[in-house]
């Protein structure tokens, strides 16, 4: 890692910063969409219907499970972003 | 062709499919070996790393557990897959970054300590050897109920499959061959769930059918129906939850956090080319995942329904040709109560444990049992919750080609899992114990030798646990992702977001975790199961969800001790600043 510019580590610090309060976004989502919709808030949400589900259930047994996939790829380009801008992508 | 023969070919063709893609793609280096020469495409890993996750457990029994917890089985359903989001945001590029072959690599290079990197090879072989016993178990069933040989030769032949590519290929031999078991088990567990859908439904997509109308023309949604028959029946509902909420929360999160710091799937994200790579494979991983894991809860509630339909006060001499198909192969069984030739299905045992028949036949023609009816309940039909899945097949009326289909899938789901664990148990060994601990020195032949024969023992000692399971094997499957949640998984989270955390802080986290955890699950599952009620557990929380405590304690005792003893050096520092920064992990493979 030699090649690398000297402000990198400033650059990387920055990068850092960023990178985490997205991750905080992230999970956070993640944890309200299982845990919260799956789980704790669960006996309220049932009683809206989507089709034949309710919606608390839906969510424990198919809606949590889309949104973890599109977290992932949501994560994935969002971070290649912020990694371009600061010239630290692989 | 019979059925029978159908099984026997599709079985075959899928063996020799493997054992020719392992001879195709023989390792030649040790990195090779160990992460398939980190070039594998993201898409391609995340098929793999599917087929590695997915178990004979997922392929085979989870959607019969969900058919009879219903709601309570979303824990596994979210658990099993929102473990990675965990794992593609907060671990996977990073370890990649850090570009060695092992977790214990990472951790005995973070926490510059042989101690560390020795206490995470015990955590990751306890783990492993818990999690593979289960597969070997799982392909003797399989080969049992569907090629009509013993359990022990059908462990014996699985051992013999996996020896050749596991322990030929290594890592890049697993990888494709896992592609190949990826694409077998999912096309087998998708027909049998589209025909289901159909019959049930009039909707093909199950993840659809399971919220549309059931097609009786009753005009009633599938979960409503579901719910009212049971009730009927004296269940409770289906959508309904049995279990306290703070266990199903804790159990959720530690199989997520469980599934994270598994130590087969972590290194799967090792053999990617780039950090970047291990975020995108992750992805790709949980759609490939989330494909069977969608279609589950439908499959389960579909078959209890039909189950409902079918067989519940219905005469034995008119019942549905599976229920005697699968009454002769002992996973079915009619404790006629009350004597009227009619099966009651009811909440409650028919009787204790598993059926004992007496070999004679009754009044209806059904196998007589030994067991002492349990007349505390007026069920009269025992069955194994397997039979959701392996007699879907013919209660949709299918061809023989499918059932062939399903052995094949459930072989495919148990023997690449098994491969998978083989990898990171030989690994552990030659490299992390041999190369890095107790013989540096040793050639780079030399460590593939030893990876051999350490893959070639455990294989050995997995088939012996398979063929002679201890009596616990089926009661600590929480024992892997607990385990792995309380001990694995805070040193690997700290490494990465703490330049702080020092060997002292990690190694007392890691100990006080593991001990805790298995304590726990030992106390409540082996040595006093008497005691395993909500009344006796730690704030309500069964041993399933207790890995979630045992985390908690691996942070505390982590930071607390990192706090009185010396700080983690500079170099270290810089070393977790280099892991957090994608560019350069193309380079960073030195060893």
């Amino acid at each position: 890692m030699s090649d690398e510019t000297p402000d990198t580590s400033a650059s990387a610090g920055a990068y850092w910063k960023k990178n985490i309060r997205l991750l905080i976004t992230l999970m956070a989502i993640w944890f309200i969409v299982s845990f919260g919709f799956g789980i704790l808030l669960r006996d309220f949400l049932d009683q809206f219907m989507l089709g034949g589900f309710p919606l608390g259930f839906w969510f424990a047994q198919q809606g949590s499970i889309y949104v973890f996939i599109l977290l992932v790829f949501y994560y994935a380009w969002k971070v290649k972003k912020i990694e371009r801008e600061y010239d630290l992508d692989d | 062709m019979s059925t029978q023969n159908l099984i026997y070919l599709f079985v075959g063709i899928s063996f020799a499919l493997y054992i020719g893609i392992a001879i195709w793609t023989r390792a030649g280096s040790t990195k090779e070996f160990y992460v398939a020469g980190g070039g594998v495409h993201p898409v391609v890993n995340g098929m793999a790393t599917a087929a590695d996750w997915m178990s004979a457990a997922s392929f085979i029994s989870m959607a019969g557990l969900i058919a009879f917890m219903g709601y309570d089985g979303s824990v596994y359903l979210m658990g099993w897959t929102g473990g990675y989001v965990v794992l593609a945001l907060l671990l996977a590029p990073y370890l990649r970054k850090f570009g060695q072959f092992t977790v214990p690599d990472f951790i005995g290079t973070r926490y510059y300590s042989k101690v560390a990197r020795t206490v995470a090879v015990i955590c990751l072989i306890f783990i492993s050897f818990t999690y593979i016993a289960g597969q070997m178990r799982g392909v003797g069933i399989v080969f049992s109920r569907f090629l009509d040989v013993s359990v022990e030769l059908g462990v014996i032949i699985g051992m013999c499959i996996v020896f050749v590519y596991a322990v030929l290929g290594g890592m890049k031999g697993i990888t494709y061959t896992q592609v190949a078991q990826y694409c077998v088990l999912i096309f087998a567990y998708m027909v049998p769930a589209f025909f289901i859908s159909m019959l049930v439904t009039g909707n093909p997509i199950p993840q659809l059918g399971l919220g549309s109308t059931v097609n009786d023309g009753s005009g009633m949604y599938v979960l409503q129906k579901l719910d009212s028959s049971l009730q009927a029946m004296g269940f409770a509902e289906y959508t309904a939850s049995s279990k306290s909420m703070i266990d199903v929360f804790c159990i959720t999160a530690a199989l997520m956090i469980g599934t994270a710091g598994l130590p087969h799937v972590i290194v799967r994200f090792f053999t990617v080319p780039k950090a970047s790579d291990a975020r995108r494979s992750a992805g790709w991983a949980l759609i490939f995942i989330a494909l069977l894991y969608t279609t589950a809860p439908a499959v389960a509630a579909f078959a209890r329904l039909n189950f409902n339909d079918t067989v519940n006060q219905t005469a034995y001499s008119e019942a549905p040709g599976w229920f005697k198909n699968w009454e002769k192969n002992n996973l079915i069984a009619f404790q006629d109560k009350n004597g009227d030739g009619v099966m009651q299905v009811a909440s409650g045992n028919a009787f204790a444990g598993s059926p004992e028949y007496t070999g004679e036949t009754g009044p209806s023609g059904e196998r007589l049992l030994a067991n002492a009816p349990d007349e505390t309940s007026t069920n009269e039909v025992y069955v194994d919750r397997d039979i959701m899945v392996l007699a879907n097949p013919e209660i949709a009326n299918l061809p023989g080609w499918v059932i062939a289909l399903v052995a094949a899938g459930g072989l495919a789901a148990a023997l690449s899992t098994a491969a998978g664990l083989l990898l990171v148990i030989s690994t552990a060994v030659s490299h992390d114990l041999l190369k890095s601990t107790f013989k540096p020195d040793i050639s780079e032949k030399g460590e593939l030798l030893a990876a051999r024969v350490a893959a070639t023992c455990a294989i050995v000692v997995a088939g012996i646990l398979g063929i002679y399971p201890p009596g616990w094997v089926a009661q600590v499957v929480a024992f892997a992702f607990g385990l792995a949640a309380a001990s694995l998984f805070p040193a690997i989270f700290m490494g990465i977001f703490s330049k702080k955390m020092n060997k002292e802080g990690a190694i007392a986290g890691m100990v006080t975790g593991l001990v805790f955890t298995f304590c726990y699950i030992a106390y409540f599952k082996l040595l006093n199961p008497d005691a395993n009620n909500a009344a006796n557990w730690l704030f309500g929380i069964s041993p399933e969800g207790i890995g979630v405590i045992g985390m908690i304690l691996n942070f505390i005792v982590a930071i607390v001790v990192m706090k009185m003893t010396a700080p983690a050096p500079a170099e270290i520092g810089r070393l977790v600043e280099s892991i957090r920064v994608p560019r350069g992990a193309g380079e960073a493979r030195a060893h």
